[in-house]
């Protein structure tokens, strides 16, 4: 493979030229990749509506918990969680002590998973 | 024989014999320089896992590598003249791995995984395995952040060429700013190989210091009122849309810049373990014993290029001082694209976020919770800092794949 500048003859001129084309270039990459990530959500958002309007009795079913999610008290109205090596005990410490520092009631928190990191993963 | 004659052999044969040699003061300083960064991976705790080896490669090259002649000594576990002529078109050894193997000490068979860009590619196995694209699929827009936050490796690559850098030496400096590893290895070890050590040590060191260098850029660029925004949590991502992430990727990128293939196709396949649901022993192989071997030869065999005669120059510490211009103006870059995504949300998005655009996981991301909390103690922004901070790892990959095709 032949070096588009060969290193002998790169002066301040193209090495600044080079440094504006690379970042614009890394700008257009992740961009496109950005917009490729729109389209794949907007399709998968499109499927999921579409799920919906056709089974109008599980939309039923889901407006149940999302109105028992509303109500301060109900418990375990914000789904599941998933426990990497942590016991349930020290899951429930954790959720209630995030809620304690944030102020908010246990069930406006969707606690997705709880994970212990060890110190090697750190 | 006589019993003086043999202590005499001994003594000549012996290490410390070398330190007395032409440029022997330079393993003493070596040695020094790789206790300091034991002292920095085992006490201060910076990167230990790649730091101790690095160091200690540093070490085992520097008593055992004294130049006789303009060639190793003997017992030397790392020969540079032996890479030299690998890399020289007119030595009748261009490119023969067979030389090295038959002439090569522990350290250059070792070294033949960084050579051939095979440990990093490995090393991203498992780190796209470990890592969690959700919060990037959920807010796409994380991308934005991860390519300015790649402004530091341009800046630098220019600095370095204003400094008399040549353009490959330069690329391998810039990536500095990538702040990523295994990337700057790949890249290094194909552009500048002269340059590994320095630019390994740089690296990662400067990665270990990203909760000492970003904070005072981080508060010197935002306003309490900008720092203290809360997000609102990002939407659920299925999991067909994370098991069609890697495989897009991997075709827009590599097809965009074929010279990534080794890294991006490595982070998505092993992404693609973790995500996919039906291959869960090799993402558990990939993550944790495969990286833990990989990162024993890597630690290894780039600290056995810190050879005292080609470390200690003034490149050195332009290198490293190049490294800190990097990573603070990847910092700035992805701080300032934060700003301006905040004024045109209407101060929904926390610019912190954009810091954790450079791209050493999780660190970056921590940094810009941290900050988050200190400004709101209620606010959560490791998730949100999330996408940005594995943007970054793509984008970085891209920089590198950019530069490797402008100079190899």
């Amino acid at each position: 493979m032949t070096m588009i500048f060969p290193v002998a003859e790169m002066g301040l001129k193209e090495a600044g030229i080079t440094a504006i084309f690379g970042y614009i270039v890394v700008f257009s990459g992740l961009i496109i990749l950005m917009i490729l990530l729109y389209i794949m959500s907007a399709v998968f958002k499109a499927k999921a509506n579409k799920a919906k309007k056709i089974s109008p009795e599980s939309t039923e079913i889901t407006k149940i918990p999302t109105k028992a999610a509303s109500a301060p008290t109900a418990p375990g109205s914000a789904g599941h969680v998933k426990l990497f090596d942590v016991p349930d005990k020290e899951a429930a410490m954790v959720m209630a002590v995030v809620a304690h520092k944030m102020q908010k009631p246990l069930n406006e928190l969707h606690f997705i998973s709880i994970k212990e990191v060890k110190n090697d993963e750190v | 024989m006589n019993i003086l004659d043999t202590l005499q052999t001994l003594l000549n044969d012996s290490g410390f014999a070398g330190f007395f040699m032409d440029g022997g003061w330079k393993n003493i300083v070596m040695i020094a320089i790789s206790c300091v960064l034991l002292y920095l991976g085992i006490v201060k705790k910076f990167e230990p896992l790649l730091l101790v080896g690095i160091a200690f490669g540093c070490l085992l090259v520097n008593i055992s590598n004294f130049f006789v002649d303009g060639a190793s000594s003997a017992n030397a576990l790392y020969h540079p003249e032996l890479w030299s002529a690998f890399l020289d078109e007119s030595s009748e050894y261009y490119h023969s791995y067979g030389h090295i193997m038959s002439n090569g000490g522990f350290l250059d068979i070792l070294y033949i995984g960084v050579k051939t860009g095979l440990y990093p590619s490995l090393i991203f196995l498992g780190v796209g395995a470990m890592t969690d694209f959700g919060p990037l699929l959920a807010n796409p827009k994380s991308l934005l952040l991860g390519a300015a936050a790649q402004m530091g490796v341009f800046l630098a690559f220019f600095g370095a060429v204003c400094l008399g850098f040549e353009g490959n030496e330069a690329a391998s400096i810039g990536i500095i700013g990538g702040a990523d590893g295994p990337t700057a290895i790949f890249l290094t070890s194909k552009l500048a190989p002269h340059l590994l050590g320095p630019i390994a040590i740089a690296a990662y060191s400067y990665m270990a210091l990203i909760p000492m260098i970003q904070p005072p850029l981080m508060r010197l660029l935002t306003t309490e009122k900008e720092r203290s925004v809360k997000m609102i949590q990002s939407r659920q991502v299925s999991k067909t849309e994370k098991i069609l992430f890697p495989i897009i990727v991997s075709m827009f990128v590599i097809l965009l810049l074929p010279s990534t293939a080794p890294l991006v196709g490595c982070l998505m396949l092993g992404n693609l373990w973790r995500e996919c649901g039906v291959t869960a022993r090799l993402s558990d192989t990939v993550q944790n014993a495969l990286m833990n071997i990989v990162t024993v030869f890597l630690g290894i065999s780039v600290g056995a290029t810190t050879v005292a005669s080609s470390f200690l120059s003034l490149q050195t510490l332009f290198i490293v001082l190049l490294g800190l211009i990097a990573f603070s103006f990847s910092t700035v870059g992805g701080l300032l694209v934060g700003k301006i995504m905040y004024k045109l949300s209407g101060g929904k998005i926390n610019p912190l976020i954009g810091s954790a655009g450079v791209s050493a996981v999780p660190m970056a991301a921590r940094v810009s919770q941290d900050e988050g909390k200190k400004a709101n103690p209620s606010n959560f922004l490791l998730m949100h800092a999330m996408g940005p901070n594995v943007a970054g790892v793509i984008g970085s990959a891209i920089a590198a794949g950019f530069l490797l095709a402008v100079f190899k």
